[in-house]
């Protein structure tokens, strides 16, 4: 189980004054329709890109708020990790991207008629942005905007 | 930080009508960000479906989280993944 007491004293130092962001009010849709019948998409915050996508910078002051669209169809072993971040063990994410990116595993429920289908386009972020300002206004309704277009009913939400 | 992104990118799926759920190893992160509806398992940070190569518990976890989905408004709803 993870608390941040866990974390490194540098990570705890800082998170323990650090003032998130609220959602206020907190944004509630309720389902369209049930999964079996729903349009799915995958969002993580693993920094996961195509080998060909121009990887996520760790060198921007606030954290990079880009965010990659990952086609539906991708390989998920060919995804690379771009995260920067020392605040959690990669190992078993670079072993099995599956792990924070379960597109295999969505695949396949899928396939068995759990969920209705999977939407074309998947949206991966670099979650450890310190500074959301441009998330806020920019990247994170950009991407909610894609989604919107593309008719997706429901989205799980991975972070890292 | 992670999990701070994905309670923003969340509420704004929210507003556009897109219901969400997410993982959480942070509960109290979550809980101050107030994250929609979330799902918190009891896994070290970097392995929020669980286990590396374990498709069954992977499943278990998605389908957990899903499950979410079910509940009434209002939001924020956590809930412990239970196995």
């Amino acid at each position: 189980m993870a608390t941040l007491s866990d974390l490194s004293l540098k990570n705890r130092i800082f998170m323990a004054a650090y003032r998130y962001r609220r959602l206020d009010p907190v944004p509630f849709a309720v389902p369209r329709r049930p999964l079996s019948s729903a349009r799915v998409a995958l969002v993580s915050s693993g920094a996961v890109h195509l080998p060909e996508q121009t990887p996520f910078a760790s060198d921007i002051k606030g954290g990079d708020f880009s965010f990659r669209e990952i086609p539906g169809d991708v390989e998920v072993a060919r995804l690379l990790v771009a995260h920067k971040s020392d605040a959690f063990d990669q190992t078993g994410f670079l072993e099995d991207r599956n792990l924070g990116f379960p597109l295999d595993r969505l695949r396949e429920m899928a396939g068995r008629g759990e969920i209705g289908s999977l939407n074309t386009r998947h949206v991966s972020f670099m979650g450890s942005i310190t500074a959301p300002g441009r998330l806020l206004s920019e990247t994170a309704p950009a991407a909610a905007n894609l989604l919107a277009a593309d008719g997706v009913d429901v989205a799980i939400l991975t972070p890292l | 930080m992670c999990h701070q992104t994905v309670g923003l990118v969340a509420g704004e799926l929210e507003k556009r009508g897109i219901a969400t759920t997410s993982i959480t190893m942070l509960r109290e992160v979550t809980e101050k960000v107030g994250t929609p509806r979330a799902l918190f398992v009891p896994f070290p940070l970097g392995y929020p479906l669980g286990r590396p190569n374990d498709p069954e518990l992977q499943t278990r976890i998605l389908r957990a989280a899903f499950s979410l989905l079910e509940r009434p408004a209002p939001g924020p709803i956590v809930e412990d993944f239970t196995g």
